[in-house]
This record gives structure tokens, sequence and C-alpha cells, in this order.
């Protein structure tokens, strides 16, 4: 399989003014491209070049780091993209609606708990929901470009959602305020998306 | 008489008393002001790095350690047994320090060579000071994540680059590397988004229009005392 650099699904300033446009032309063209070359140059020197990415970090530990690294800044970043939309907001609704409040009590509970690992991940990082191996949701956050795939992450799963917490996530617009961020970022989180997934996941 | 002479003894020691409450761990002003540095590195990064990251580690660290024997303990001794202390007195402790000698590490005007004893351990450490420039930069672009980068007096008296991740420093027991740093360069991307953005490695370039090789030398020399 050739690797392939995702498009970005929305107009730089399709998330304004919750994300401004500013961010997200840098962090796409950027950032995002940067992980994907890296990514695709760091592979090349693997027996696993062709590999898909869930099979690549299902023995990442195996692999030299900038495999980690940048394949995880490749995957993150097309799973946030598509986890975000300018008609986003509100609340998720069907099974995974039942599931977050089996699990946490209410929505307002389980952002309470996704709000804390995005604001305590301390540097460079990910906050997550994700769908573990028993069906279970888990809130967690990540350090750099790690996630739930990867075989050495302490809480594995299948990622549904994630957001970014990498201050150039977040720098232009909110400086040292990630909180803020974080709050607005609520309003752009593509539930139906997000539903989808976890769907796919449990059935 | 009595009443005059206890408000005397109290206007006399009451200097002495206040003194011996305050902490030991004290926020630094800024070395210059907010916009010296330009255009290198720009007054609201500045002032935003300073008043609200390197604040908010001091009073965190403060908070963290409220109340505690950790509060009359220098931070030498505390980063000696780093791994002794939660979490959150090494992430918000090593942010209060690191910025405070960042801080130092750089003035207006600066720039330039080291010169001295120092450019002597440079040159035997390195090769050369370009090509000490060279991996210093190296290391601050590999950096994955938010850290920082250290040029470190081992205890062996030779100078060696390290890079650190998040707030961690060279005097911590948790580092592989130790030793006394002497200069440093904080590469997470608050210190450098809102002029660099993505592009690290110019932000590195122009950090080393503002070094300033005084301090280095004086903590090189400080910290050879200190070995022997
Ligand atoms: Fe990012
Ligand atoms: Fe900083």
């Amino acid at each position: 399989m050739d690797y392939k650099f995702p498009e970005l699904p929305y107009a730089f300033n399709a998330l304004e003014p919750h994300i401004d446009a500013m961010t997200m032309e840098i962090h796409y063209t950027k950032h995002h491209k940067t992980y994907f070359d890296k990514f695709v140059a760091a592979i090349k020197e693997t027996d696993m070049n062709g590999a898909s990415l869930e099979e690549i970090f299902a023995q990442v530990s195996k692999l030299p780091v900038p495999v980690r690294n940048h394949g995880g800044g490749l995957y993150n970043h097309t799973l946030f993209w598509e986890s975000m939309s300018p008609n986003g907001g509100g609340a998720p609704g069907g099974k995974l609606a039942e599931a977050i409040n089996a699990k946490y009590g209410s929505f307002e509970d389980f952002k309470t708990k996704f709000n804390d690992a995005a604001a305590n991940r301390f540097g460079s990082g990910w906050a997550w929901l994700s769908v573990k191996a028993d069906k279970s949701l888990c809130v967690c956050s990540s350090a750099n470009q790690d996630n739930p795939l990867m075989d050495n992450f302490e809480c594995q799963g299948t990622p549904i959602l994630g957001l970014d917490v990498w201050e150039h996530a977040y720098y232009l617009k909110f400086q040292n305020r990630r909180p803020d961020y974080i709050s607005a970022f609520w309003n752009v989180v593509n539930w139906p998306v997000i539903e989808a997934r976890y769907e796919s996941i449990i059935k | 008489m009595k009443k005059l002479i206890f408000v005397l003894t109290a206007i006399i020691t009451l200097p002495f008393v206040m003194k011996a409450q305050e902490p030991v761990h004290k926020f630094a002003p800024l070395p210059y002001a907010y916009d010296a540095l330009e255009p290198y590195i720009d007054k609201m990064t500045m002032e935003i790095h300073y008043d609200r990251h390197h604040r908010a580690y001091y009073n965190n660290f403060m908070a963290a350690i409220k109340g505690t024997e950790t509060e009359s303990k220098s931070m030498q001794e505390i980063f000696a047994q780093m791994s002794t202390y939660p979490t959150a007195i090494r992430n918000n402790g090593g942010g209060y320090w690191n910025h405070e000698m960042f801080w130092n590490c750089m003035k207006p005007n600066g720039g330039g060579a080291p010169t001295g004893k120092l450019a002597d351990a440079i040159k035997t450490s390195f090769g050369s000071f370009d090509d000490f420039k060279k991996q210093f930069a190296d290391a601050g672009i590999k950096r994955f994540g938010s850290g920082w980068v250290w040029l470190v007096l081992g205890k062996d008296g030779k100078l060696f680059i390290t890079s650190t991740a998040n707030q961690d420093n060279p005097l911590m027991n948790t580092e592989e590397k130790r030793g006394t740093p002497i200069f440093c360069l904080d590469v997470w991307e608050h210190a450098y988004y809102l002029k660099y953005q993505n592009k690290r490695g110019d932000y590195i370039s122009a950090f080393w229009n503002v070094a300033n090789w005084d301090y280095v030398q004086k903590l090189y020399e400080q910290g050879l005392l200190k070995n022997n």
C-alpha cells in the first residue's frame, strides 16, 4: 500500500471562531505534512514498508523511534481532522451516548474527565476516548505522538476521539490558556463520525 | 518608657523577622525589558513566557511544597533527590528553575562567541565554536515534543550537550547524563510559536544573537570550583 497524505475535509477557516484559520493552515500544511514526509522516509528503512499504520503501531516498540513519532503524528492528525466539523458540537446520540452515560454517569461527567486528561497532560501530547478490547470506553492521554493503538501503551484500545494538546494546536489563538482551547473544541466535535467509529468497533 | 522600648524594639527587629519569613524560593524579576531581545525574541513571547508560563510554574511549585520541609531546601538539593518527589514538584520545580536560568543565558546585545577558558573548553570538547553550535542546534531540533537543550559541565571537567524532555534538567537524578548546566535553550513550542511557528530551526538560529556568554563563563568557572 502507498501512503497518502489525506485531504483536510474542510477549509482552513471552516472551524472559526473556535479554531482559527492560520492555526489550521500551519497545523495541516506544515506539521501534519512534515509527519507524513518523515514517516514515509522512516518506514522505508524497515521491512514494514507498505503495512497499514494499525499493523505498524501493533509492534511499534520494535521499530525505530522516527516511525513511532512520525507515524503517530500522521495517524493522530488524520483522526483529529475527521473528528471535527464546521457543523459540530452538541452531544453524541445513539449507542455511544448510552455507553458514555453508563460508564461516566452523564455526558457532562465524561467531558470533565476528558478535559482533565487534556489539561493535565504535561508537555506535548493528546487526549483520547478509545474503545478497549473488551468494548468498554476509556479516557486517557498520551505523550508526544503516541496513541492507544501502540503496543507499549498503558491503556490500549482503538481511539474514536482525539484532541491534540501540543502547544502548536492552540498557541496562536489561546497562548498559555489550554483550558480555553479545550472548551472551544467541544463546539466543533463531529459526533456522527465518532458514533459511527464506535458502532463499527462494537458490532 | 517600657512601651517606648517595646515599640523601638519592634521597629528594629521587624525587618529581621520579616526576612526570616521570606520564602527560600523567589520569583526573580526578568533581568531586562520584554522587548529587549527584539527582533530575535519578540516582546509578546517574552511577556507571556515570563509572566504566564514561568510564573505559573513558580506558583504551582510553591503550592506543591507548601507546609512541607521541602520549602527550606535548595533547588539543587531537591533535584539531586528528584526521583523521591511527586511529579508536580518535578514538573513545576523544573519549570521554575530552568526558566530563571534561561533568562540569564540571554541578554540584549548578546551573541558573539565565548572567550577565555570557556572558549578553550568548547574547542576541546567540540572541535570549534561552530561545531558546538551545530551540535547544540541539532539537539534542539531533534528533541521531539517539549523540552530543553543544555550545555553541561561534567564531573570529569569536560563539557557535553544533552537534551531533556518537558521540564527536566541535568541536575535531576532521573537524568542519565548529569552534571552542572551552564547554558540552556527552551524548545517548548511556547518559546517560539508566536514568531516562528513550526520553524524551530529559525528560532534556534536567532537565539545565538542574544546568548549571554559572560553569564555562561561565570557558571562555567563556578562549576569548575565546585568540581574541585
Ligand atoms: Fe498537532
Ligand atoms: Fe518555556
